[in-house]
C-alpha cells in the first residue's frame, strides 16, 4: 500500500476515492472534449446526413460525460456538479486524452480520429463492464451499446475514404499517419491507473491494445490503408498537459458560463 | 395481514402501470413510455406512494429529464401522495425492450421497428409504405437519437427506422 492510498478514504471497491475520481474525470473529459470537437462540424459537414451523424455521436458522448462527471463530482464532495466540472475548469485541470482534443482537420481526419477513439472505447467499456466499482460498470455497460453503433459509422467511413478515390485514400492515410502518435497514450498507464487496475476497477490498459489493434487492422485492411509503425507517442493529457488547441476549444465551450456566471434557462 | 398488504401493493402497482400507459414519449408521442420498455419497475413504497425506475434510451437523450418529469406528474395526478423516479442504468436499455404494442404502433406510424433481437447492424429493410425490399440507408443517424434514415428505391419515399441498439 502506498502512503497516498492508505491515508485517503477508500470507496466500496477498496480503491482510493481520489483515484476513482481522477479516472472518472479522465473518462468524462475525453468524451466531452471529443463531443465538442464533433459539434464544430454542425452546419459545416459535407452533407446533412453526416452533420446529423456527427452531432448524434457528439450527443451520445455528452451523455457519457454527464454520467462520468456527475459521479466524479459526488465523489469529490466539493459541491461541484457536472456543469461546474465542464464549464468552470481550466485547461490544466482537464484530463482528456490528447487524441480527443486534436483539431478536426478535414473530414478524413475527423473520421480517422473517431474510428481510433471508438475502437478504444469499445475495448475499454467492454472491460469496464466488469469493474469492481458497480456504478462505473453500469455506465460502461450502457455506453458500450452506443459505442458499438459508433464503431459501425466511423469504421465504415474509414473504409470508404481509404478504398475510395486516390485523393480520399491519400488524405485518410495522411490522417492516420498524423494521428498515430496520439494513440499510445490510451494504453499507457500512470500510477493512478496502476492502483485502479490493482483494485480491479480499471482493466490493465496495455492489455487492451491487442484487441484494439486486431479490430483496427481489420478496418485498415478493408480500407487499403497501412498501419503506421510505432514511434514516439505523446502523453500527458491525462495529467493535464495539453496542446494549445484545447484552450481555444474551452474558450468557446465555456464562454457563456464565464461571461455570465450561473446563467441558466 | 401479510396477504392483505401484498394485495394492496399489487393494486397500487397496477394502478400506477395503468397511469403510465397514458404517458407519451415526448419525441414519438404515439408511443407510451411503457411501449418503449423504459419503465423498468414500479414498486409500492408502503406508505401509499410508488417508486418508479426509468431507463434512459441513450445516456445523452435530451428527452430523459422530460420523461422523468412527466412520469412523476402523471402519477401525482393519479393521486399518489409520494412518487420517486429513479434512473436505472442496469440492465442497459436496448431496443429489445420495445414491446409488441410499441412495434405495431411504430409500424403504423411509418417507422420501421427495431429487429428482435437487435441485430446491431443496418441490414436492408422493407419499405413501410409500399413493402418493397428495394431500400437503402441514407444515414445511420436521424432526427432523434433513436432513429436512422432510409429511402425506398421503388416508391422513392424516405422513411425512418428505429436504430437497433
Amino acid at each position: 500500500m502506498t502512503e497516498a492510498s492508505s491515508s485517503a478514504p477508500l470507496n466500496s471497491a477498496g480503491v482510493a476515492t481520489d483515484d476513482l475520481c481522477e479516472l472518472l474525470l479522465r473518462l468524462g473529459d475525453s468524451s466531452l472534449i471529443l463531443a465538442q470537437r464533433l459539434g464544430e462540424w454542425i452546419g459545416h459537414a459535407p452533407a446533412v446526413e453526416e452533420d446529423l451523424a456527427l452531432s448524434n455521436t457528439a450527443l451520445d458522448l455528452v451523455g457519457q460525460a454527464r454520467a462520468f462527471l456527475t459521479y466524479a463530482g459526488e465523489l469529490e464532495g466539493r459541491g461541484r456538479d457536472e456543469d461546474a466540472l465542464a464549464f468552470l475548469r481550466d485547461t490544466r485541470e482537464y484530463r482528456n486524452l490528447l487524441l480527443a482534443e486534436q483539431p478536426n482537420g478535414d473530414f478524413s481526419v475527423t473520421l480517422v480520429r473517431q474510428c481510433l477513439f471508438d475502437l478504444f472505447q469499445r475495448e475499454l467499456f467492454a472491460a469496464l463492464s466488469q469493474s469492481a466499482d458497480q456504478r462505473l460498470a453500469q455506465v460502461a455497460r450502457k455506453a458500450l451499446t452506443e459505442t458499438t453503433y459508433h464503431v459501425q459509422y466511423s469504421s465504415g467511413w474509414v473504409v470508404r475514404l481509404g478504398d475510395g478515390t486516390d485523393e480520399s485514400h491519400r488524405r485518410a492515410q495522411q490522417a492516420l499517419d498524423d494521428l498515430w502518435r496520439f494513440t499510445g497514450e490510451m494504453f499507457t498507464p500512470d500510477a493512478v491507473d496502476a492502483r485502479l487496475t490493482e483494485g480491479g476497477v480499471l482493466p490493465s490498459l496495455p492489455s487492451l491494445r491487442l484487441g484494439w489493434l486486431a479490430a483496427l487492422d481489420a478496418v485498415l485492411r478493408d480500407a487499403m490503408l497501412t498501419r503506421p509503425t510505432d514511434g514516439f507517442f505523446h502523453t500527458g493529457g491525462k495529467q493535464g498537459h495539453h496542446g494549445e488547441g484545447l484552450g481555444r476549444l474551452l474558450a468557446e465551450m465555456q464562454f457563456l458560463q464565464r461571461a455570465y456566471p450561473g446563467a441558466s434557462w | 395481514m401479510v396477504s392483505g398488504g401484498l394485495m394492496e401493493s399489487e393494486q397500487i402497482e397496477a394502478r400506477a402501470w395503468t397511469a403510465l400507459r397514458q404517458v407519451p414519449d415526448p419525441e414519438l408521442p404515439l408511443l407510451t413510455v411503457v411501449d418503449l420498455g423504459i419503465i423498468r419497475h414500479v414498486r409500492a413504497t408502503g406508505t401509499g406512494g410508488v417508486s418508479v425506475g426509468v431507463a434512459p434510451t441513450y445516456l445523452g437523450c435530451p428527452a430523459t429529464s422530460v420523461i422523468e418529469q412527466s412520469v412523476g406528474e402523471a402519477l401525482r395526478a393519479e393521486g399518489f401522495p409520494e412518487v420517486t423516479v429513479q434512473t436505472v442504468l442496469d440492465p442497459p436499455w436496448t431496443t429489445d425492450f420495445v414491446t409488441e404494442d410499441g412495434r405495431r404502433t411504430l409500424q403504423a406510424m411509418g417507422i420501421v421497428p427495431p429487429d428482435r433481437p437487435a441485430s446491431r447492424g443496418l441490414q436492408a429493410v422493407a419499405c413501410p409504405q409500399c413493402g418493397s425490399p428495394n431500400t437503402s440507408v441514407v444515414s445511420a443517424f436521424g432526427s432523434t437519437p433513436c432513429k436512422a434514415l432510409h429511402r425506398c428505391d421503388s416508391c422513392l419515399e424516405p422513411f425512418e427506422r428505429f436504430k437497433c441498439l
